[in-house]
């Protein structure tokens, strides 16, 4: 394939705005992630009685879901507005949808922990425990980001593979492995879930994964498949030994993270060059997917 | 009610974000030497609501490019020069594109659409205006705006943008950039009417013969339901640092829930093979 020669733009200043969004939005896909998944390790693992792994994956659910608000309400403008979340209910923004979910989620895990009405408490968490995992995606999809919105179909699987792998890996670093066989096989699946959907997500984007190879976000990426891969083989291989449980799982949790950011950064880098903005959109064009927002003069004939 | 800027005349006076900044009482924005022509704002931002971008190319364009005769162009410029539409050409060969961008308040709004609060919300003009006493600074919509045009306003942390002077219009007056622009480039009044205004407009070009002439946004299809606030514009608009096909995210929204929600099944999956097959 010919590569696309550069795309004109305006003294190659970005279309887009990079978004405001800082640390404690990929901390929280992370903890949200782990949080939604946990729960439902935590409530099959109490159906099939294994009460040990099921305490220790509600604790997870618990710590995840705790800090998740307080880190989406630090990122706000203007935080002490953050009860405005609640205002209004939109389909069409997954922040607002989120915000609901994630309040519900966070009654029902601790409803659970508590022992209130644990009966409905405990499947209704772990069923909104999915949700929560892949609604992030969602929301970042849902913007003008090329890196993002280009992997709407992609993104929420990969998020979803992460939440797995770090729900496995934050229960298995935890539990006893005697008790862990669970949390290993979804801490392991997840990982291998995870490795795939991101390299399906770049295949997919093309030269818009640009920002998955290079600069910060190339970097966080190459580090993040590393530490889930290594994770991965070494709770495989001896992840019934205690010490290489824990060893394996901090991979893990620490690729799942890696992974997050490096998405994060991915959207950064691709609002900030116009490259990404006006060269996919011509090729649109181009392909007559779009007629695009503009109109020519049609020429007619000179007039005598 | 929208705008028709016609960036043909616009003679890059800056009087439309001086205007703006004083009757919108909005803070300083960066004033530094940029070396980009006269353009000394950049873009468009949280204290930028109308930005005149100064684009110098080196190029044969014009109406004797079109001509295949003398007679022709001779023919051809005594038209341009009756229609008003020769644009700012030295001879040689250097010209001056200026365009007053503003707030495309887009009939399918991506930035009202993701905000969580409802702080952005449609005005009875058919506007997107921000609530300041509402928006808690998620920053949703500086994401989803496919033009770039909100931004967070520093040390405020809300976001803030184009009104097209909601204050001014209950008042029935027109916006301040358009009441300031001496060359009326800036056109307020109903978008049906603007859009005649804008096609005989475009038709006195083709006439002419000057290439490059088209209308941004005029129309319905054009990925946001149509601007409230469109151009006449004499390049790409990426040269401008518009979008060429932008595309209001929404319009993918049963993509984006559809995925999220397999997912989220596969997830659910995933847990139930885990955690009951194989050993407990």
């Amino acid at each position: 394939m010919v590569p696309a020669a550069e795309p004109r733009s305006y003294y190659g200043q970005p279309v887009l705005k990079e978004p405001v969004w800082t640390w404690e939005i990929p901390v929280y896909f992370f903890t949200g992630g782990m949080a939604g998944a946990s729960a439902g390790l935590a409530y099959l693992s109490e159906l099939r009685g294994n009460r040990t792994l099921a305490r220790n994956a509600w604790a997870v659910a618990l710590g995840g879901i705790a800090v998740s608000p307080a880190l989406l309400i630090s990122d706000l403008g203007k935080p002490s507005r953050f009860l405005n979340m609640l205002r209004v209910f939109k389909v069409t923004s997954p922040m607002s949808v989120g915000s609901w979910i994630l309040n519900a989620e966070g009654a029902l895990i601790t409803a659970s922990v508590a022992g209130v009405a644990p009966r409905l408490a405990k499947p209704t968490a772990a069923v909104l425990g999915l949700p929560v995992a892949t609604y992030t995606a969602a929301l970042i999809a849902n913007t003008a980001v090329p890196v993002w919105h280009g992997a709407r179909l992609t993104l929420p699987f990969l998020f979803g593979a992460g939440a797995a792998a770090s729900a496995g890996a934050a229960a298995a670093a935890v539990t006893p492995p005697r008790y862990a066989a669970p949390a290993r096989r979804l801490a392991i699946g997840g990982a291998a879930a995870e490795a795939i959907a991101s390299k399906v997500m770049e295949q997919r984007l093309g030269e818009l994964a640009d920002p998955y190879r290079e600069g910060t976000a190339g970097k966080l990426n190459r580090i993040a498949d590393g530490l889930t891969v290594s994770g991965g083989v070494v709770l495989a291989a001896a992840g019934k030994r205690r010490p290489a449980a824990v060893a394996g799982s901090a991979l893990l949790l620490a690729g799942a993270a890696a992974k997050r950011w490096a998405v994060f950064k991915a959207g950064f880098q691709s609002a900030s060059d116009p490259k990404f903005t006006v060269g996919p959109q011509r090729e649109r064009i181009r392909r007559g997917e779009t007629r695009g927002a503009e109109r020519l003069a049609v020429s007619r004939s000179i007039p005598a | 009610m929208g705008f028709f800027t016609d960036t043909s005349i616009c003679i890059g006076c800056k009087a439309c974000e001086v205007a703006c900044k004083e009757w919108n009482q909005i803070p300083d924005s960066n004033q530094g030497f940029t070396g980009r022509s006269y353009d000394n704002t950049l873009d468009l931002g949280a204290d930028t609501w109308r930005h005149v971008a100064f684009v110098e190319q080196r190029k044969p364009v014009g109406v004797d490019a079109a001509a295949d005769s003398l007679v022709d162009a001779a023919a051809l410029n005594e038209i341009a020069e009756r229609e008003g539409v020769e644009t700012y050409q030295d001879d040689g060969g250097v010209r001056w594109l200026m365009s007053s961008d503003v707030c495309k308040h887009c009939t399918d709004a991506a930035c009202l659409e993701v905000c969580p609060t409802g702080a952005l919300f449609r005005t009875e003009f058919g506007t997107v205006v921000v609530q300041e006493d509402i928006c808690n600074g998620c920053g949703y919509c500086v994401t989803a705006c496919p033009f770039g045009v909100l931004d967070q306003r520093e040390g405020d942390g809300r976001v803030w943008k184009c009104t097209l002077c909601y204050d001014r219009l209950k008042d029935d007056k027109e916006p301040a950039c358009a009441q300031a622009c001496p060359t009326n480039s800036i056109q307020f009044g109903e978008l049906s009417e603007l859009r005649e205004r804008a096609e005989k407009r475009l038709e006195k070009f083709a006439d002419a013969g000057v290439e490059g002439a088209r209308l941004y946004g005029a129309d319905e299809d054009d990925g946001v339901g149509g601007f409230g606030a469109f151009f006449l514009l004499l390049d790409e608009p990426e040269v401008y640092g518009l979008p060429p096909a932008p595309v209001d995210t929404s319009r993918h929204l049963g993509q984006v829930w559809g995925a999220a929600f397999a997912a989220a099944v596969a997830l659910g999956a995933g847990l139930l093979g885990a955690a009951l097959g194989g050993r407990r």
